[in-house]
């Protein structure tokens, strides 16, 4: 048991959520980490299918790494991804269609997700099984912790509300003799940009004064 | 006719792959340095979507779709492995183009000519097809045949082009500028990107 948790392994989960974010510090996946971020739900959808998808992908390579031929990999690679996404694409559609819907093409999109591509190259070709896993499960929470930061603020500024429940008080709109109004421009896809780039500017400069 | 020069027109400006829809921002943000590299790699990705998006096409309505092979057979499920099948061989194909013609460009590009098969972009435009042709026809993104479909993927292409030039542009002049240490790098890119984004935005109410 002990074995299971080394160090290693430990670092091989825990670095990609904070120092070695795959989305802050290596710019990978950055596509779907703007486009489905407007709202709390299915930024959490997303981020969720992303570390399945990248666990199981790292586990699959990581059991055929020895037996893949060189020079067809990216093949290989892009195939078994693409199964996990379609299987993901189908459970989403049948239990929870309506983020389903919101999320639309960015679930396939996930088959082109650089994180997926880059931890499969960088770790699950050169690693057993067990580390792979571990190292996709960090990556993909890394992900999903930067939707969630800019789902939660383009949400709350956007349409005062998180998850769809209002959280800022209705009495103090302008329309209802109040002070308050949402800002509209966090609703579009523009502001996700400019947050994600604040993000990162707080993530590098917190960094910087750890080290 | 009138309809493709529309779904043209705005694919370029309003349904912008970078700024609407962020597709393909992985090589956007690292190719982007100088604009001689960032004009080869828009060429390579306009001309891999101006061929993927009609082979797909294809597929899409004549292999995959509902009653196309077998009647009460809907085998859409299948479409993002053939679709990425379809793109992984296409750039194969570009691969060995430019090595043989442009050996300067092949080595300033490096590895991210291979990459564009994991370009969001490419897969991207293939999904929205296979969306749109489900539009009614009077939709101004509705594609209705191999010309809409060729209108939409070029304007994909040099919508994405135009982005990665102007991009590459104004970081050639941002070096000669002091951005705070932190932000340096990527956190400016981003914050660019998006005042470009907002600037894409006027172009939201174009109608041809």
């Amino acid at each position: 048991m002990s074995k299971l948790f080394s160090a290693e392994n430990k670092a091989a989960f825990s670095n990609p959520i904070n120092l070695n974010n795959p989305v802050a510090v290596q710019v990978l996946g950055i596509c779907s980490a703007l486009a489905v971020t407007s709202q709390l739900a299915p930024a959490i959808v997303m981020g969720l299918s992303v570390t399945v998808i990248t666990a199981f992908s790292n586990v699959i390579i990581s059991l055929l790494r020895k037996t893949i031929p060189n020079r067809i990999r990216i093949i290989v690679q892009l195939v078994v991804v693409a199964a996990l996404v379609t299987i993901v694409s189908q459970i989403l559609k049948a239990y929870v269609y309506d983020v389903s819907v919101q999320l639309s093409v960015y679930v396939g999109l996930i088959i082109t997700n650089c994180i997926l591509m880059g931890r499969l190259e960088a770790f699950a070709m050169q690693n057993s099984p067990w580390p792979s896993f571990l190292d996709g499960v960090g990556n993909g929470l890394g992900y999903a912790l930067i939707l969630v930061i800019v789902g939660f603020v383009r949400e709350l500024f956007g349409f005062g509300s998180l998850f769809g429940f209002q959280i800022i008080p209705d009495s103090w709109y302008v329309a209802n003799g109040g002070w308050y109004m949402n800002n509209g421009m966090m609703v579009m896809p523009a502001m996700s940009l400019i947050i994600v780039g604040c993000v990162i500017w707080a993530h590098r400069s917190i960094n910087k004064e750890a080290k | 006719m009138e309809h493709m020069i529309s779904l043209f027109v705005r694919s370029i400006f309003v349904d912008n792959m970078i700024f609407a829809f962020f597709l393909g921002m992985c090589s956007y943000l690292a190719v982007s340095k100088n604009v001689k590299t960032a004009l080869g790699l828009g060429v390579a990705v306009t001309f891999v979507l101006l061929v993927t998006v009609p082979v797909d096409y294809a597929l899409q309505t004549y292999v995959l779709g509902p009653d196309a092979i077998v009647a009460g057979v809907d085998l859409t499920f299948l479409a993002f492995i053939l679709f990425i099948a379809v793109i992984a061989g296409m750039v194969q194909l570009v691969e060995m183009i430019v090595e043989r013609f442009s050996p300067s460009l092949y080595a300033s590009l490096g590895i991210f000519l291979p990459l564009i098969a994991v370009n969001c972009a490419i897969m991207g435009a293939s999904l929205f097809m296979q969306q749109r042709i489900t539009m009614e026809p009077t939709n101004a993104q509705y594609i209705g045949g191999f010309g809409d479909a060729i209108a939409y993927a070029l304007g994909s292409g040099i919508g994405w082009l135009l982005a990665i030039v102007g991009l590459a542009a104004i970081r050639e002049k941002m070096a000669y500028t002091d951005v705070p240490k932190p932000l340096q790098g990527l956190g400016i890119t981003f914050i660019t990107v998006g005042l470009m984004a907002l600037a894409f935005m006027c172009f939201s109410g174009l109608n041809i």
